[in-house]
């Protein structure tokens, strides 16, 4: 923290604060502009002050209802995904080996579903999950269970929950493995001789390792399902009815669909704060645990 | 022992399984796809590929997405790497402030910039060019290359820094030819990132493109059509996005553990 004082140094910061202002700035400017405006088509904008956000955080109106629909559906599957896939990737991070050709092989695996582009994922599992030509849904389906992920909302959400943990369960196994390789054997060594159990040596020596790993494993899957949209755009289209019809997709049907400008930019606006102050309350936390450690 | 052994096979077996239905599905025909469910291809067809390989409306689709991806990580990794340096070793007015700032735009959905990206786009005349999507998966890639460079930067001793200045080297001499080759392993790594996250993304590359950047991800898209889906094609399409993402994997192995280690994705 002996960081010299410099304030030419923001002339090393200038240009990506310049590309990062005209794709950040500029567009939140166009959008902040749409949300205070109504519009009766041909270009013609007058003054709609707050209206459209009064409209967006009221649940008794048509847009806000459907609003928080979409936010608690979102939330709930932001929840569902942290709480399968935060223990699962702990889990598989403990099991992968630490030595020999192994490593580099398990690794290689692991990573190619997180660089498979998003709908493919969607096709994946669209082709997969299918009762009549899916491996999943026909054997699912054999074995006496209905299950019809274009039909029934209990289906669909289940096929996009196993979609999600399949394609980033990696990220958080690869982020607690690099925890773990930090520790020495001589820990391991030291718990064996006195004879710690399996859960002690967990408790005590990887867990503390993994700490903050695990703390930006969170923040990624929280954001990244909080925003999720190509994935289950192309399995279910939101549907069947609203059932999957996260914010993201809300948003794109607002905007790109019915083309209510007004509206969608006020959905952005709240979507993009409580996504910054989701954001803000991690890095303040994560400073702190490195301040904490120096 | 024996249990992480299950454990990761069971695992591994789970990651697999979709893949490899998707490559089945792909040498198989449509008649036997829609016929009844087979567990491996009875009549072998390469079919499918061929017909990606010899239409140009399908391979322009991969040329295009390489084009931008190429382009994004150029791009973010030139912009980043001065920013980068800056934050590993000085401290300036709102330098925290900025930092959250940029990490940020990491975490902004995509959903809400694509209609403001098509307008700015088509404004400035970019629109359905691969670098208006370079440009645009800056937004996310900068500040990501950002993070991922300054945790590498700040592993250099800055005495290194030091004796550079003293023997007279001038700051873009120094930073060329001393420091950059001592973060290389850094450089490799966010390169791999924004490669990744550029590849993958299709809301803002299919915003912003109509025919000409075209990326593979949105092509696909064409296989429904009024006779129905064709699987098989649908499923070779899908194969061949894989290949690359895998190429690039077997590549940087070594590093990847490396690049994860610094806990910053």
């Amino acid at each position: 923290m002996d960081k010299p004082v410099n304030q030419g140094a923001w002339l090393l910061v200038l240009p990506v604060l310049l590309i990062v202002a005209f794709s950040a700035i500029l567009p939140l400017m166009t959008v902040v502009n749409y949300s205070v405006q109504d519009t009766f088509g041909n270009n013609q904008f007058f003054w709609n002050g707050i209206g459209w956000y009064q409209e967006l955080l009221d649940p008794s109106t048509d847009l806000g209802g459907r609003f928080f629909d979409a936010l608690w559906r979102n939330l709930l599957f932001s929840l569902l995904i942290l709480l399968i896939e935060v223990p699962l990737g702990i889990a598989v991070a403990l099991s992968m080996p630490r030595h020999g050709w192994r490593v580099a092989a398990t690794l290689v695996v692991l990573a190619l579903p997180l660089l498979i582009p998003w709908n493919v994922v969607g096709t994946i599992w669209q082709i997969f999950a299918r009762e009549d030509i899916g491996l999943l849904g026909w054997a699912v389906n054999r074995l006496g269970i209905p299950y019809n992920y274009t039909a029934d909302p209990l289906s669909a959400w289940v096929t996009i929950v196993t979609m999600d943990v399949w394609h980033w369960t990696s990220l958080v196994a690869l982020l607690c493995y690099a925890g773990l390789r930090s520790i020495p054997d001589a820990f391991y060594q030291a718990a064996r001789i006195d004879g710690a159990s399996r859960w002690a040596v967990f408790r005590n020596i990887q867990l503390p390792k993994m700490h903050r790993v695990l703390l930006i494993a969170v923040l990624l899957r929280f954001m990244d399902s909080f925003m999720i949209y190509t994935e289950p755009f192309v399995v279910t289209g939101g549907g069947p009815g609203n059932s999957t019809t996260f914010v993201s997709i809300d948003l794109v049907k607002l905007a790109l669909g019915q083309f209510d400008l007004g509206k969608a930019a006020a959905l952005s606006i709240v979507y993009n704060l409580i996504i910054l102050a989701v954001c803000w309350v991690f890095y303040t936390v994560m400073t702190r645990m490195d301040a904490q450690r120096n | 022992m024996l249990r992480a052994r299950i454990v990761l096979t069971l695992y591994i077996l789970f990651l697999m399984l979709p893949i490899y239905w998707l490559v089945n599905m792909s040498l198989k025909t449509n008649t036997e796809i829609v016929s009844g469910l087979t567990l491996w291809p009875h009549t072998l067809t390469f079919e499918n590929y061929r017909r990606i390989f010899t239409d140009s409306s399908w391979y322009s689709g991969y040329l295009n997405s390489l084009q931008y991806v190429a382009l994004n990580t150029v791009l973010s990794i030139a912009l980043a790497l001065p920013a980068a340096y800056a934050f590993s070793r000085y401290r300036f007015v709102g330098d925290k402030h900025l930092f959250f700032w940029l990490l940020s735009n990491r975490m902004a959905p995509a959903a809400v910039f694509a209609l403001p990206f098509f307008n700015l786009y088509s404004a400035i005349g970019l629109f359905d060019t691969p670098l208006a999507v370079a440009l645009a998966h800056c937004l996310f890639n900068v500040p990501l290359a950002v993070w991922i460079l300054e945790g590498f930067m700040s592993g250099v001793p800055r005495e290194i820094d030091e004796t550079a200045y003293l023997d007279g080297y001038s700051f873009p001499h120094f930073f060329v030819k001393i420091f950059m080759p001592l973060v290389a392993s850094g450089i490799g790594v966010t390169a791999f990132f924004c490669f990744m996250f550029s590849w993958v993304e299709l809301l803002l590359a299919r915003t912003l493109t109509s025919v000409d950047a075209k990326p593979i991800a949105a092509t696909m898209t064409r296989t429904v059509s009024a006779s129905g889906m064709d699987w098989g094609l649908l499923a070779a399409a899908g194969v061949l996005t894989i290949l690359p993402g895998a190429l690039v994997i077997w590549f940087v192995r070594n590093y990847i553990a490396k690049g994860f280690a610094l806990g910053r994705v």
